[in-house]
């Protein structure tokens, strides 16, 4: 990981835990939340292991959002930080 | 104002659609949607709408439901018979979505009321079965620069086209004048497919959420006609027409008017 997303992720703008939701309103919170970031603003997320982690980052992707990271809590649960590069 | 987790749950499927998102089901939260007739067209439509989460919905229509009705007009039931289709459809579409606000209209649209009642809702439905009405909401509508969908559903046939002021041609524009009372039967003399309300009626409310959300290409200077018998649909560029009495260049038509009626439409 790059300085320069260490220094991005440090400056968190929202955070969520997910982890009592389902599909597909996992990744219908993260996409709310997101939208009303603003361009370049991280969201930390945090959701369980299995299909949350499989899909959210990929559909958050294909919203045009930017995966900067995705950490393992070795708990059943990840961390997700996604900075908002599409409105 | 962010959403609830109930609204984001209700709406979530609209919400993942990436044209929609949270922003355009806002737009829908805000919109006005005023569905002149809750017959045949305007019960699929006012489902839709209302389960969409159109902020504000009217609807108009002076009948009661009767059981003749029910064969397609989905949103009564049986045991609204007697009561004005107005009440009964705010009903339905508050059983569906309580967090929308529904206006009702116990009355014929009229020359006198029409531009008052349209005045207050981004978007006009066209639900009605008979050419007076018909000429008179696309004549206020083209007045008041309203977009509105017109539609029509006889026997096994149905067609629809969207207005857009300014950017497309007017009902008007194709259809010129209505035809003489009785010349040309009403559903009432007709008949109607029950499931026609549904299919026509549907794209209406999809015409709806795509002008109030600014998705998407619109059936804007297109007639679009399904045959259900030969199940075809076919859609038809329509041409402005530079002389048309409300939208043309010399516009004869400065006020609405109301039509004769046929006898047996009234
Ligand atoms: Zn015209």
């Amino acid at each position: 990981m790059s300085d320069r997303i260490i220094a991005e992720i440090n400056e968190i703008k929202e955070k969520i835990d997910i982890t009592h939701l389902v599909c597909p309103m996992t990744f219908v919170k993260a996409k709310a939340t997101i939208e009303e970031l603003e361009l370049g603003e991280i969201l930390e997320i945090r959701l369980n292991d299995g299909e949350p982690v499989q899909n959210v980052p990929r559909s958050l992707k294909e919203d045009g959002q930017k995966v900067l990271k995705l950490k393992d809590n070795l708990d059943g649960t990840y961390t997700l930080y996604v900075r908002k590069d599409s409105e | 104002m962010a959403l609830t987790d109930d609204q984001l749950q209700r709406y979530s499927r609209h919400i993942i659609l990436k044209e929609i998102g949270v922003k355009g089901q806002k737009r829908l939260l805000n919109s006005s949607v005023l569905i002149i007739g809750a017959g045949g067209l305007g019960a699929p439509v006012g489902l839709y709408l209302a389960a969409a989460g159109i902020g504000k919905i009217g609807i108009a229509d002076a009948d009661d439901v009767d059981l003749s009705n029910l064969q397609r007009q989905v949103i009564h039931s049986t045991a609204d018979i007697g009561k004005a289709k107005v009440s009964s459809a705010k009903e339905s579409m508050l059983a569906i979505n309580p967090e929308i606000e529904v206006d009702t209209y116990h009355d014929f649209v009229s020359a006198s009321n029409i531009l008052d009642m349209i005045r207050k809702y981004d978007f006009i439905i066209d639900g009605t079965d008979n050419f007076p009405a018909k000429f008179l909401i696309n004549d206020a509508c083209v007045l008041a620069e309203k977009p509105f969908s017109h539609a029509g559903i006889i026997r096994f046939k149905g067609q629809l086209m969207t207005y857009a002021p300014g950017k497309s041609p007017c009902y008007r524009c194709v259809f010129k004048t209505p035809p003489p009372p009785d010349a040309v039967p009403t559903c009432k003399q007709a008949g109607v497919i029950g499931a026609m309300g549904g299919v026509i009626g549907s794209l209406q409310a999809m015409e709806a959420v795509k002008y109030l959300t600014g998705i998407g290409d619109l059936l804007t200077g297109y007639l679009l006609t399904y045959d259900a018998l030969k199940m075809e649909f076919r859609k038809i560029k329509l041409p402005f027409d530079k002389d048309c009495a409300v939208c043309g260049e010399h516009p004869a038509i400065l006020s609405p008017i109301d039509y004769e009626q046929a006898v047996c439409a009234i």
